[in-house]
Parts: C-alpha cells; structure tokens; sequence
C-alpha cells in the first residue's frame, strides 16, 4: 500500500512552480470570520422570525445565485493570472507606477473603465496589477473607474433600473473621480509610506 | 439578461485572448498562469461561496426601508452625508442599491442627494468591500482605497447641484 504506483502521474512539475512576487495567498483571514459571524447572526435572526422555512428559502436562492456566478469567478482569475504572467513588469512600473504621472492614472482609469466583467474580474486584476508594479495611485483609478463608470453594471442593471438619462448623466459627473481619487491615493501614499522611493532616488 | 450573456460573452473572449498570448510565449508559461488562476480559484471559493450564499441573511435583516429611510426628505449636504452613509450600509447586490435610488428618486428624493447616495454604494457598499475586494486584494490596499474615496461622493453631489438634473 505504501509502494508508490509506478502508473501515477509523476508529481515532478510542481518544482517548476516558482511562486511569483508579490502575489500571497491569505488563508483564512479575519475578513472570512467576521463574515461568518455576520452570516450566523443573520441567520439565525432570520430563523427566529420566519422559522426554517425562511432559513431555506434564502438557502436555495442564494445556492442557484453562487452556481451561476461560480464560472465567472473562474474567468475573473483566469484572466488575472494571463494578465500578470503576460504585462511586462517594466513596461508595468514605468506607466503604471509612482512615477507615471497623470498618464498613469489616465491609463489605469481607461483600463478600469474598459474592463469587461463583475467584481470577479475587476479585483483579481487590479491585484495582478499591484503584483506586476502597478502603484496605489494608480491601481485606485483603476478599482474607482471600473466601479463607477465601467460599462458592465451600468449595461446590466443601473439602465434598467434607473434609467437611461440618469445613469449617462450619473457617469459624465463621475468622470473626472477615478483620476482625482487616483490622484489624492498617490499624494496621501507618498506622505504615508515615503521609504521605498527614497531607496529608488539612491540608484 | 441578455445584457449579462453580452457580458458573459466578452469576459470569455477576453479570458481567450489573453491566454492565447500567453500560449504563444510558450505552453509552460500558459500552463503556469492556468495553474496560478485555478489555484487562486480554489482558494477564493470558500470564501465566495460564504459571501454569496450569506448575503442572502444579511439582507434580510437588513430591510429596505431602513436604507430608504435614510435618503429621506433632507437636502442639502445633511441629506448628502446620510445618503453616502445609507450607499455604504446597503446589503444585497447592485438590484437593491439601485431599486433604492429609484424609490428615493420617484418619492422626492434631491438628485444631489441620490447620486452621492449611487456613488458611495458604488465605491464603499459594504457587502461587496468584505466579500469580494478584501479577498482578492491587499487588506491595506482596501483600507487605503477606502479611506481616499470618502471625498468623493461628495464631490459627485457638488457636480450635480452646479450641473443641475439630467
């Protein structure tokens, strides 16, 4: 039992598996019990008001929710993973970085803004961005955008809820907040953790 | 839905895109981001899967009426400040949030008040911060974001009173 089948796949390429830079994977966090108790608290006020028969409606609705979303968080981490493995680090840092300048934040705030896909896919790249060089500046222009005036929600659900006029008008006033949280993220960054450029300006 | 197959539609194109790029700079660095995002996959659902299936409970105790509540008939930047607080406290996915804006909008609601209000669920709702950016991002990039996004459904609620309604 103990002999190992000379017929199984031999498990050798995960040497190959050089773990990248600046991409950790927490494990269970606090972020995950504060959820879960929230979650139990939850459900178990629910279950005191509507009996059991509440609990597993919510149960079998979110079920079907978490089924249908599951293959987008697929794609949402695949496309992060090509994305880090195929951006160029350096060509990464110097648009995307501390050092981009307002094109950095006009990049990021285009590529938030263009960006197909839910939260599934905004997060996990913007991480990847993070892990390729990307700087906070930058990366925040990229979330603000994505969340603000990315297209995706707007197409899905604020057009049919709120209307056509009020979300075109909605995004025209928000154009200019990606590249001013950007900015202010960039300014507040360099005052709060001013040691790594210091190290850049020595070389 | 047929919005969410378009969506469907470009994300798998994109997702095909990018793998074909990295497939032509050779299968192994394909295979190693296969790898990676199936690993990252793996990982993250457990806590998708506590996140989407609880939020269901959190909304539930959490009735629409109080949210609304809070976009009441204040204007002015009072009616500004609750309605950015009433954005992050909202449960539930973008049907709420929105649906409350409408509601708020067609009961009188200021248009300043319910864009900050659209604004700052859009940047700060709480349920998506917890469940979806801290799990795939840096918890101080989070906070961080967080923290200089404050402004600025303040700022979007400044642009709407000096460029008046849609």
């Amino acid at each position: 039992m103990s002999e190992p089948s000379p017929k199984d796949p031999a498990p050798a390429e995960d040497a190959e598996s050089e773990p990248r830079p600046g991409r950790v994977r927490k494990p269970i966090g606090w972020s995950t019990i504060i959820i879960a108790v929230l979650v139990a608290v939850s459900a178990g006020l629910v279950w005191r008001r509507d009996g059991a028969d509440g609990v597993l409606a919510i149960l079998t609705h979110d079920l079907s929710l978490f089924g249908g979303i599951l293959p987008r968080v697929l794609a949402g981490c695949l496309l992060g993973a090509f994305i880090s493995e195929i951006l160029p680090h350096e060509r990464v840092s110097r648009s995307l970085g501390p050092k981009s300048g307002l094109m950095g934040l006009l990049i990021g705030t285009a590529f938030g803004a263009i960006l197909p896909g839910g939260p599934f896919t905004a997060y996990p790249v913007a991480s990847a961005l993070l892990a390729v060089g990307a700087d906070f500046g930058a990366t925040i222009a990229m979330v603000v955008s994505w969340t603000l005036i990315g297209y995706g929600r707007a197409v899905a659900w604020e057009i049919p809820i709120m209307g056509t006029d009020f979300t075109l008008w909605r995004i025209v006033i928000s154009l200019p907040l990606p590249v001013l949280a950007g900015a202010l993220g960039r300014f507040v960054y360099v005052r709060l953790y001013p040691k790594p450029f210091a190290r850049d300006d020595e070389n | 839905m047929s919005a969410a197959l378009l969506i469907d539609i470009l994300l798998w194109s994109s997702v095909l895109g990018v793998g074909l790029i990295a497939f032509r700079r050779g299968p192994p660095v394909f295979k190693a981001s296969l790898r990676e995002g199936s690993m990252d996959f793996i990982n993250i659902v457990p806590r998708i899967a506590l996140g989407v299936i609880g939020s269901g409970y959190i909304a539930a105790i959490i009735p629409q009426e109080v949210i609304t509540g809070w976009l009441g008939p204040d204007s002015g930047w009072l009616g500004v400040a609750s309605a950015v607080i009433a954005g992050a406290a909202t449960p539930g996915g973008p049907v709420i949030g929105f649906s409350i804006g409408t509601v708020a909008l067609k009961s009188g609601g200021g248009v300043p008040q319910v864009v900050a209000y659209v604004v700052a669920w859009a940047l700060f709702a709480f349920q998506r911060v917890i469940l979806w950016e801290i799990p795939f991002m840096p918890a101080r990039f989070v906070w961080f974001r967080c923290a200089v996004s404050v402004p600025f459904p303040f700022v979007a609620a400044a642009i709407a009173m000096v460029i008046g309604k849609p």
